[in-house]
């Protein structure tokens, strides 16, 4: 049976067929469906697990006992994970052993734009590159077989453009592989000096084997066109552009990007006159190539950073402009993301902004507190760093402004918990808001430690945010709702006026959650004055005319922030009302 | 079997990745190669949103570009003038007659364009405004204009109408499948009365 799918989900397929027997993974866009997908069949145990570093560690465990294990996560994800997957190549497998990382070229839903091929080559661990969904499916099996094959982890690398795009997948049966004898041995799984000694050389053992390999193996495949003047060495997405652009010309198309068939490489570019190296982000092969004495046309006409299309190939390879488009010279204002209508986190970023706080912020959805008319955080860099952050300010400038760190409930999980043990164990005077949705809400609705429900949504115990943070330390630990806004502004006050560190749990469901259920909608009154207030929280139901200020009903959810704001009562509810 | 490109163009929270599929899985049913691209994640955060749908015999590159979509559908206008390069110079471009303001325009930093529908029909002549919102509302759920598009939409690929029946049945949920079939008709038909 055939079926559209997208790159995800089809990883997913192809792990449930290749006989998988654990997936983990954190959320992160665009990586988040493969382990949604997978959570779908019985057979597969799951889970998010708190973060990419200890999905990596599950999943080392589950390989290390004999099973087939997948670990699934966005790029940075990589960067959190690779502690254990450095080691990994040492120690090697039992049961299969496949990551999955997904880049971002183009940065749609990301913080930086890094090339994960260089970690496999870093690490001395295998990689493969699909250029489609049936790709994803097929390279998925066979990295399971490969990785007990060779005895080495593999990593599968997609981008946005390969997770994201549906195309056919043929579908297939689960394999069912039984699991492994779990032999104890001291020599392979316990990495101290003298083993990893003896590990060290059989990765690069490992290694020329897999050179050999990587010239033989139909993943990668020369497409002999009728035309050998231009040949093309590429793979994943840029594949597919290639096609679009160049058509009928000879490609080279690496479906194992490292280690590199230099052999293959050699062949292809002793037959063709012109060769062209197209892959997005870091010249990666072409690097290779040049090592090896190959001339080829890469980066000197291509960028390195974002995503590349065909019309971008046409252009600065072959001098073709597209010039049959209608346009029209407008300026046209920009549709930046913003807090959903009724989102818990405007409340604070209102009244954080009031307060003329400097904000070290976080990643989630409350990062887009920082865009205006909010316009309340000054800093993001990765999950977790809100607090270190605050701490490291604390000791340039003390106190002399008043600062807060923000964190979401899932990324305070993630990575946060240890910066406030620092801020703790090092005599800082931090005030850490926690903004406890009840949800992962930036990557769709996953649940985390903080929510007390598993990927299946079976209930399991949950995190007590206000026992751990005192356990950890803090004594001034407040749980308030933040769209109670005198109360949430009197304690952000006495919170930053203290020397010592205190915690502020923030506490209101994700406003698309299920469970909650606003009702009615709000109207604007006659009392209104047009003093514009309600204009700061940046609420996309509430408009400006120009002379007043409405209400746009098929946005409104009737969550009565607005309400508290306005200190005329120019809001009203009306329609179903919970009186 | 020519190869036809869509692009769809809306607002996050307008339904345009459910009219995707709806598109894709007709395409599949009248045997074309089909690929689908849509960008996850900020975008849904009310931000704007495009996905693009490509069908012939056979499709490479999921991505379409600029001057590319034989059909540009448009949910709401000023994500119409975002992206009407992407629209080749003889591609259709419909459009429904909505406006929602994006932050910028509602804090007042920014104007919302004046006459975008008259701006867009002076640079193609194949333009086509609608109200599907409107048709929607009457139908009794402001959310089925997306298939009400797809209705107008479906006239001009060829794939014959049972097939986009069949692909909605397969596509919404089951207790919305009447009403989103009455929505397709609605759109057909307002494509076979059009008059500019
Ligand atoms: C290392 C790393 N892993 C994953 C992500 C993707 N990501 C960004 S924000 C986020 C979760 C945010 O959830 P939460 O902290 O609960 O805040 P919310 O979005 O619910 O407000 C994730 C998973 C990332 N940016 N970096």
């Amino acid at each position: 049976m055939k079926k559209l799918m997208l790159g995800n989900e089809a990883i997913a397929r192809g792990a449930y067929e290749a006989g998988v027997s654990v997936a983990t993974a954190y959320p992160g866009t665009p990586s988040t469906e493969i382990t949604e997908a997978i959570a779908k069949y019985d057979e597969v145990y799951s889970e998010w697990s708190p973060n990419e570093k200890v999905a990596l560690e599950v999943a080392i465990g589950a390989s290390v006992a004999g099973g087939r294990a997948i670990c699934s996560m966005k790029h940075v994800g990589l960067n959190v994970a690779t502690d254990p997957l450095f080691t990994v190549s040492y120690t090697g497998v039992n049961g299969g052993l496949v990551i999955c990382v997904a880049d971002d070229p183009g940065m749609h839903s990301s913080q930086n734009e890094q090339d994960s091929r260089n970690y496999a080559k870093a690490a001395k661990i295998p990689m493969l590159e699909p250029s489609d969904s049936q790709e994803c499916k097929d390279f998925i099996i066979r990295a399971f077989e490969l990785s007990e094959k060779f005895d080495t982890p593999f990593i599968i690398r997609l981008t946005t453009r390969i997770s994201h795009s549906q195309s056919f997948v043929e579908l297939g049966e689960r394999f069912e592989v039984p699991t492994k004898p779990y032999n104890k041995d001291f020599n392979k799984y316990v990495m101290m000096p003298g083993m990893a000694k003896k590990r060290r050389v059989i990765v690069e053992e490992r290694m020329n084997k897999l050179n050999l390999f990587a010239n033989e193996t139909d993943l990668n495949q020369i497409i002999w066109g009728s035309n050998k003047d231009i040949g093309i060495i590429t793979s994943g997405i840029a594949f597919q552009y290639s096609k679009e652009a160049f058509g009928d010309v000879s490609y080279l198309k690496l479906g194992m990007v490292y280690p590199l068939p230099e052999k293959l490489i050699l062949e292809f570019a002793s037959k063709v006159k012109t060769l062209y190296v197209i892959e997005e982000l870091d010249p990666f092969i072409e690097e290779f190539l040049k090592q090896n004495g190959i001339q080829c046309i890469g980066k000197e006409k291509l960028p390195v950073m974002g995503e590349y299309c065909a019309s971008l190939l046409r252009e600065q390879l072959l001098g073709i402009k597209e010039d049959n488009i209608t346009s029209v010279e407008e300026n046209v204002p920009g549709r930046p993301p913003v807090l959903c209508p009724g989102c818990p986190h405007r409340g604070v970023f209102y009244t954080l902004k009031k307060n003329k706080l400097t904000v070290t912020g976080d990643i989630g959805c409350y990062t887009l507190g920082a865009l205006p008319p909010l316009e309340s955080m000054d800093t993001c860099v990765c999950m977790g760093a809100s607090i270190g952050m605050a701490h490291g300010m604390e000791k340039v400038r003390g106190n002399e402004q008043k600062r807060v760190a923000v964190i979401g409930d899932s990324t305070f999980i993630h990575s946060g918990i240890t910066g406030l043990i620092d801020v703790v164990y090092n005599k800082g005077t931090s005030t850490v808001i926690i903004l406890d949705n009840s949800i992962t809400g930036m990557t769709g609705h996953q649940h985390n430690p903080a929510t007390g429900y598993t990927i299946k949504g079976e209930k399991t115990r949950q995190v007590d945010l206000v026992q751990l943070c005192k356990a950890i330390g803090v004594d001034r630990v407040t749980v308030c709702d933040p769209f109670e806004l005198d109360e949430f502004e009197k304690i952000i006050k006495e919170e930053t006026a203290i020397n010592e560190p205190s915690v502020i749990i923030a506490q209101r469901p994700c406003a698309l959650l299920k469970t909650v259920n606003y009702k009615g909608k709000v109207r604007v009154n006659d009392k209104c004055k047009y003093c514009k207030v309600c204009m700061r929280l940046g609420c996309p139901a509430i408009v400006d005319t120009g002379d007043s200020i409405v209400i746009n009903e098929a946005l409104c959810v009737g969550c009565d922030l607005c309400m508290e704001v306005c200190k005329f009562g120019a809001f009203e509810k009306v329609g179903d009302t919970n009186e | 079997m020519s190869n036809i490109s869509i692009m769809i163009a809306g607002v996050g929270g307008q339904g345009t990745l459910l009219t995707s599929r709806v598109l894709g899985t007709a395409a599949i049913k009248a045997g074309y190669d089909v690929k689908m691209s849509e960008v996850h994640g900020m975008a849904q955060r009310g931000g704007s949103v495009i996905t693009y749908v490509k069908l012939g015999d056979k499709v490479d590159s999921p991505v379409i570009e600029k001057g590319e979509a034989d059909i540009l559908l448009c949910f709401e206008k000023l994500e119409a003038l975002r992206y009407i390069d992407y629209a080749r110079k003889d591609g259709i471009i419909i459009v429904n007659d909505q406006r929602i303001d994006p932050m910028p325009v509602i804090i007042g930093k920014q104007n919302y364009p004046d006459d975008i529908t008259s701006k867009i029909s002076s640079n193609n002549s194949n333009v086509y405004i609608i109200d599907a919102l409107e048709v929607a509302a009457n139908l009794g759920n402001i959310r089925v204009l997306n298939i009400v598009m797809v209705g107008f939409l479906a006239k001009s690929t060829g794939i014959k109408k049972e097939l986009w029946y069949e692909a909605i049945r397969e596509t919404v949920k089951e207790k919305f499948i009447d009403i989103n079939i009455k929505a397709f008709d609605e759109g057909y038909r307002m494509a076979e009365n059009y008059s500019r």
